[in-house]
């Protein structure tokens, strides 16, 4: 079971607004603004390189100087800069420390805490300048964000309602429930033109609107956090890092919308996810800020928590949806749009994550402050995760119209070894690959549209001149051909047959023909399928085709492949001139492949080889050549 | 699987088919798979048919139908792992041990699957083995990595 943090002052049923303040006052008066607290993160990113350690050599370390009521250890939710973790921030100075080793805890404690001391070493070192940084919106990767949805990840402590409530949660709600309608807070969303942050871009106040006016009494409200497309996390450090924040969002979308009840639908592989999204719904309820009577008015609205099995098509709002209900989470026609006939057969709203967390922010501080964020007809920030080839990996909240050269160069720090940027891939296996002739676009759900990819959930996956484009169109369709559900015959063949091709072309088996072949299965497969999987199935094959087709061309008529990556055409070669005989790589090589006398340059047998890269790797010298 | 055992998951569901997925991961994390017997009984209390819960239990990517191996080892095949390397650690894996991803090794040690994202790209690849991260893998970390695995088993 979930564990909470942290002591409550606090036991009982809220009743009204009122008492939400008193408890909010209550609790900053039992809290020291001057204590020095020290935040680690907690998130899944810093998880992996095993933030608990340190949390525990931190907390043995302030117990054993006997320090306890002093300091106060706090875990907090994801800070963004993943390549960084762990990381750790000591308050009130904000002392940022990134990859800290539970090694490093005494120190914390005996320099930063007790001397007022900045330990240099785990200060930021930015690689480009090699300049440090003692806090954190000094270091470049923040600099040039804005962080308005992420920003409070880092001082609450995501499993300890009263952090959320001392920094203002829930106030918006009790405005709402105290002073406006159920059409005014539609309103406000409207006017915000707050547009879906999962994909489509639909605007989320005029879906609400659907949902509220359409006939019948029972209505539900959904968080898709079905978090599906690979490489971007943003909705499930949201989740693990503000819980209530989604929460106060989907609340007030359910009193604004008329509905009683909601579905938080979490991947199951989300495990830290779905843990601090049930002790939030639990603290909640606790508190009376969900169930009968909300804050003492009229409105009741409860919340479930359900967990997806992992099927990328399910994360399709009727997919879902029939997920939700126990089935197959396949997608049905949708002539009769969800928000009329959704789950078992209800009106029901569906938005994803980031969308219900903006919501708070934007019934708090009005329209006209949000729609000055971001353009005309892409208001807001949105968060992004800039991962691949990129230095800063992590994930950046932008207001939106922020260009892609300033997204990976200022914020991601560029491309690491002094390689060349080739691409950026953005909207996960339904977007495209965006050369470096458009890096001055506007990041935004129109003009990513335009150059044939599309904003998706928030995926920005950057790849440099090793990477193979017909290798990563290969690699998406290979992706969408497992996971089309099969119920529509141009998804279900259309991807198989254009994998197929593909995968020819990156074995050297591909000829000219086979391009048109492709466009012809992309505009078959685009046009005939019923659900965005299908639909825009093509987009990673038509927009490699559209800005790379030399690639294309270099694979089928030299049987080359640039890049380096296509195993079938490739062959991997030892330089004499750097090669120092040292034996390495005939002793790792697992195909005994490699031969080498004393004193001479070793030497590889491509018959033998199959490319596995392991001399490639174990050279250090920089011998062994790929051609 | 004993029945008693499951009675329990039913119970603590209410006996609701809508909640059907959760109980497969009950059992999936008691048994590390979906038993033939489990799915057979849960059908018989459940008053549904069988093939439903096949179709389910293989239409989402986190049953498995078959035991496990001792070690699991699950290799990210996200988009930034991908273009970092993936690929070459996957091949590794399968060559060493002598399986395709979703197989298991013959003397039921190693267990081998892909996973779609794992979320920690500034890892990337990532390789989890029993839930450990193996961060910035490569074809020749993975070699070192299974021998300290076998030296365990």
């Amino acid at each position: 079971m979930p564990v909470e943090r942290g002591d409550s002052p606090f036991v009982g049923k809220l009743k009204s607004a009122a008492d939400l303040e008193k408890l909010k006052l209550t609790i900053l008066s039992e809290r020291d603004p001057g204590k020095p607290c020290i935040t680690v993160c907690m998130g899944t990113g810093c998880h992996a390189y095993e933030n608990e350690k340190v949390f525990a050599a931190l907390e043995k370390e302030i117990e054993s100087r006997g320090l306890s009521k002093k300091v106060e250890l706090r875990g907090t939710g994801c800070h963004g800069f993943c390549e960084q973790g762990p990381i750790v921030v000591v308050f009130p100075e904000e002392i940022f420390y990134c990859r800290v080793k539970p090694e490093d805890a005494a120190e914390i404690l005996s320099s930063t805490i007790s001397e007022n001391k900045v330990i240099e070493r785990l200060l930021f070192k930015d690689p480009l300048t090699g300049r440090k940084f003692t806090h954190e919106s000094e270091i470049p990767f923040y600099r040039y964000q804005k962080r308005v949805v992420f920003g409070r990840n880092k001082s609450i402590d995501p499993k300890n309602i009263d952090d959320y409530i001392a920094e203002g949660g829930y106030q918006t709600l009790a405005k709402a429930l105290v002073s406006l309608t159920p059409e005014e807070v539609i309103r406000e969303i409207k006017r915000a033109n707050l547009r879906g942050r999962g994909g489509g871009g639909f605007p989320a106040g005029e879906k609400w609107e659907t949902t509220r006016r359409a006939p019948g009494e029972k209505k539900y409200v959904i968080v898709n956090a079905d978090e599906g497309d690979p490489g971007a996390y943003m909705d499930r450090s949201l989740l693990e890092g503000n819980p209530h924040l989604v929460l106060e969002g989907l609340i007030l979308g359910a009193y604004a919308i008329g509905a009683d009840e909601g579905f938080v639908y979490v991947r199951q592989e989300y495990p830290l996810a779905v843990e601090n999204i049930t002790l939030a719904v639990k603290k909640a309820e606790e508190y009376g800020l969900l169930g009968e009577n909300i804050l003492g008015t009229d409105f009741c609205f409860k919340v479930k928590i359900r967990r997806g099995a992992g099927a990328f098509v399910s994360g399709e709002s009727s997919a879902l949806m029939s997920s939700l209900e126990g089935k197959v989470g396949e997608p049905r026609p949708k002539h009769i749009n969800t928000a009329i006939s959704g789950l078992w057969g209800k009106p029901s709203n569906l938005n994803n994550v980031e969308t219900w967390a903006n919501v708070p922010l934007i019934i708090d501080r009005g329209w006209e402050w949000y729609s000055g964020i971001g353009t005309e007809n892409n208001t807001g920030t949105k968060i992004f995760s800039l991962v691949g080839k990129v230095n800063n990996t992590g994930l950046i909240e932008v207001p939106l119209g922020t260009s892609l050269r300033t997204i990976i160069y200022q914020i991601g720090g560029g491309i690491p070894g002094g390689k060349k940027f080739k691409a950026v891939q953005t909207g996960g296996p339904s977007g495209g690959c965006i050369p470096e002739k458009f890096l001055d676009m506007p990041v935004d759900f129109d003009s990513l549209g335009e150059l044939g990819s599309m904003m998706g959930s928030g995926g920005m996956i950057v790849m440099d001149e090793n990477s193979c484009m017909v290798d990563v169109a290969r690699y998406f369709m290979s992706f969408l051909k497992s996971e089309s559900c099969g119920k529509c015959t141009s998804c279900r063949e259309g991807t198989g047959l254009m994998y197929d091709i593909l995968d020819r072309i990156t074995a050297g088996r591909g000829s000219k023909e086979d391009l048109e072949r492709l466009e012809e299965l992309a505009w078959t497969t685009g046009n005939t399928s019923m659900c965005a999987l299908g639909k825009t199935a093509a987009n990673p094959v038509l927009s490699t085709l559209k800005y790379f087709r030399q690639e294309y061309l270099a694979h089928i008529l030299d049987k080359k492949c640039p890049a380096g990556v296509c195993k079938a055409l490739i062959r991997y070669t030892i330089d004499p001139e750097k090669c120092t005989a040292c034996g390495r790589c005939i002793r790792l090589c697992p195909q005994q492949a490699i031969r080498g006398e004393k004193d001479k340059p070793a030497v590889i047998d491509s018959d033998r080889c199959v490319r596995c890269g392991i001399c490639l790797e174990a050279c250090r010298f920089e011998a062994v050549l790929v051609e | 699987m004993e029945t008693r055992e499951i009675d329990k998951i039913i119970a603590r569901y209410n006996a609701d088919p809508q909640e059907i997925m959760a109980m497969f991961m009950e059992i999936q994390d008691k048994e590390g798979y979906l038993p033939k017997s489990a799915l057979s009984y849960l059908a018989d209390k459940l008053h549904l048919r069988l093939a439903q819960l096949y179709r389910l239990a293989t239409f989402y990517e986190a049953f498995n139908l078959k035991p496990q191996g001792d070690h699991q080892i699950h290799v990210c095949m996200g988009t930034a792992c991908h273009v970092r390397g993936a690929p070459q650690v996957l091949d590794k894996l399968q060559q060493t041990l002598g399986i395709i991803a979703g197989e298991v090794s013959s003397d039921g040690s190693f267990g081998l699957k892909t996973v779609n994202c794992l979320g920690a790209c500034a890892l990337g690849p990532v390789v989890v083995i029993d839930g450990e991260y193996c961060g910035h893998s490569s074809p020749l970390k993975m070699e070192k990595i299974l021998k300290k695995y076998k030296k365990h088993t």
